[in-house]
């Protein structure tokens, strides 16, 4: 079986199984499921900048929050339709990407993750100082009106399976296709050995960009499918957690994986379902697994799987 | 009131949080000068001293003064030992790498919050102050204890300074800070030095929250703001430069104590987390720093 066969036949198969288990799950699981996968994508986004370009960055919740705030606002105070106000977040995602990518990347390393946060930070106030427009601290509800997708409303549990289904699909294969590209080798270079790359005839900063603004796009249409299908759009999405949850999905899945994310995702949601039924102590969770994993398995599941094991895993 | 006094007010107000600020700050710079660390947990650490202290104030009998000198020296040693605690089993096993021990104080701010949430709960819990004199001013009554926490910080500071560049502990550790591999090969032991910069850093956030307890409260997630502001005057002093800091603590803590009174502090956060970024793309080497 060549490698190619056995790259897509995992994937495709990994989408057959999420399908096959929104059809036999319960709603509430069904529904954790669906939330998972607007946020693998998430995840997905921030790997494409930290697992393959090696860019660490700590302001993911500023693309995120783009592009929930990019759509949910489109449809609040404009009133447009859920197609036009989800496009219009993946915009907002890698155009807030593109601007903090132009300061940020003429820095590197640990000034790089600090102006990240400054920036995403800085989002997060200007959505509090501007409450007026943006609701503030409360948010607002995505109302009806603008959650419907061909005839059917996205927060109501078959839609928002096949959405959610239709949506991580699409941006896994992109993902892998990404991967596979010569400009997915550029990247890993990039993270690899900069200086060498250069060499080689390739612009870092603009490559970096690049990746970035991919990332940011993932971000922000999983933002806004977030708050189109759950309904809701806070401030509580730009705080410094939502930066956080993606880089702890990414290290525990498997930094520059495409399935990495997914799995992280999965794991952890369900670590801190698992834990917040025992006690209400559930960032003590996210806190523990943080330092255990850069502790003991920086390369995440998947990525320690890949080193040992399966060498051909995208 | 007129506008000389109001203002005399305001940067009486942002003097005190100017030297909260600087001891704080000053901790942060400390480790990451000498480790190349970013200790995101600093406030966490902050906090804990805070949260001792009340503890510590509520154990201890008497007059308020002795819960206060108790605390004064309880806290900054309690919180010394859990930093040496998380720098031998976390930091020091991650090489002390700077994006991995990111992220793992990150993870050590999640587990000091929960756990003083835990513990401690969620009410904001107020420490009486050693005493209640007052100085009266023409024009206003100003609290005695604040003019105190401004000179018991300079004292502090003072000792840091004078512990750093006169004694025999200072100079390796200022050897460190400028070259890691040389000061190994004179004999230098870095790991311990490495410990015990981070306990002092931590100690100092500590003693800061001792002093600012009996104004603001204790709570699990008063860590926040001492964090960010001392990433920024750390940033804007110049990485690693304490002179750098301490300037940059002393203009950052008047600004937001004259700012916020007379705007936003929301508006004024705004600026002031832009403004970082800035100097940290356009100025790495600080404001006060000079070109490296």
């Amino acid at each position: 079986m060549s490698v190619r066969v056995r790259i897509w036949g995992l994937h495709l198969a990994v989408l057959l199984g999420l399908w096959a288990l929104q059809q036999v799950l319960p709603p509430y699981h069904a529904n954790n499921l669906a939330r998972i996968m607007v946020l693998a994508v998430f995840a997905m986004g921030y790997n494409i900048a930290f697992g393959y370009t090696g860019l660490l960055s700590l302001g993911h919740a500023l693309f995120f929050a783009a592009g929930m705030y990019g759509a949910g606002l489109a449809v609040w105070q404009l009133e447009w339709a859920a197609l036009p106000a989800l496009a219009l977040g993946l915009l907002a995602g890698g155009v807030a990407a593109g601007l903090v990518g132009l300061l940020a990347l003429r820095t590197a390393g640990v000034s790089f993750m600090i102006v990240t946060l400054m920036f995403a930070q800085a989002g997060y106030l200007a959505i509090l100082y501007f409450g007026r427009v943006t609701g503030g601290d409360e948010g607002f509800v995505v109302e009806a009106a603008g959650r419907q997708l061909f005839g059917a409303d996205l927060a109501t549990d078959g839609p928002r399976a096949v959405a959610s289904l239709a949506l991580f699909a699409v941006a896994m294969l992109a993902n892998l296709v990404l991967t596979g590209s010569p400009f997915g080798r550029v990247m890993v270079a990039m993270r690899e050995n900069e200086e060498r790359s250069r060499m080689l005839g390739y612009n870092p900063f603009a490559v970096k960009l690049v990746a970035l603004v991919i990332s940011g796009v993932y971000s922000g249409i999983a933002g806004a499918a977030y708050g189109v299908m759950f309904g809701y759009v806070g401030a509580n999405f730009a705080t410094v957690q939502y930066s956080i949850l993606p880089l702890l999905y990414v290290l525990l899945g498997g930094l520059g994986t495409v399935l990495g994310p997914l799995l992280g995702a999965v794991l952890m949601f369900y670590l801190v379902d698992f834990a917040s039924s025992l006690t209400s102590a559930y960032l003590m969770v996210v806190g523990v697994a943080l330092v255990v994993l850069v502790l003991f398995a920086p390369l995440g599941v998947l990525g320690t799987l890949r080193e040992r094991w399966l060498k051909w895993l995208p | 009131m007129a506008f000389g006094p109001f203002l005399l007010l305001a940067l009486m107000e942002g003097m005190v949080s100017a030297a909260v600020l600087a001891l704080t700050a000053v901790g942060l710079s400390l480790v990451f000068g000498v480790m190349r660390v970013v200790n995101v947990a600093h406030g966490a650490f902050f906090m804990l001293g805070a949260v001792t202290a009340w503890y510590v104030a509520k154990a201890v009998p008497g007059p308020a003064v002795a819960g206060f000198l108790a605390a004064l020296v309880v806290a900054p040693l309690l919180v010394a030992a859990l930093a040496t605690l998380a720098d031998r089993l976390v930091l020091r096993r991650l090489h002390y790498d700077p994006e991995a021990t990111i992220v793992a104080t990150i993870g050590l701010l999640y587990i000091v919050e929960q756990a003083a949430l835990s513990l401690f709960g969620p009410d904001a819990r107020p420490v009486e102050a050693p005493f209640t004199w007052r100085l009266q001013l023409p024009w206003f009554g100003y609290s005695g204890y604040k003019i105190f926490v401004v000179l018991a910080a300079a004292v502090i500071l003072l000792g840091v300074y004078g512990f750093l560049t006169r004694t025999k502990a200072g100079l390796v550790m200022r050897a460190t800070q400028v070259d890691r591999q040389t000061a190994q090969a004179f004999g230098i032991d870095v790991d311990r030095v490495y410990a015990g910069v981070f306990a002092l850093g931590a100690a100092l956030a500590a003693v800061a929250a001792v002093l600012v307890v009996p104004i603001s409260q204790a709570h699990y997630k008063m860590g926040a703001d001492p964090l960010l502001l001392s990433f920024i005057v750390v940033i804007i002093g110049g990485l690693g430069s304490i002179r750098g800091t301490l300037w940059a603590a002393l203009i950052i803590g008047l600004g937001d104590g004259v700012i916020s009174m007379f705007f936003s502090p929301t508006l004024a956060k705004i600026i002031a987390t832009l403004l970082v970024a800035m100097v940290l793309v356009f100025r790495p080497q600080g404001l006060f720093g000079a070109k490296a």
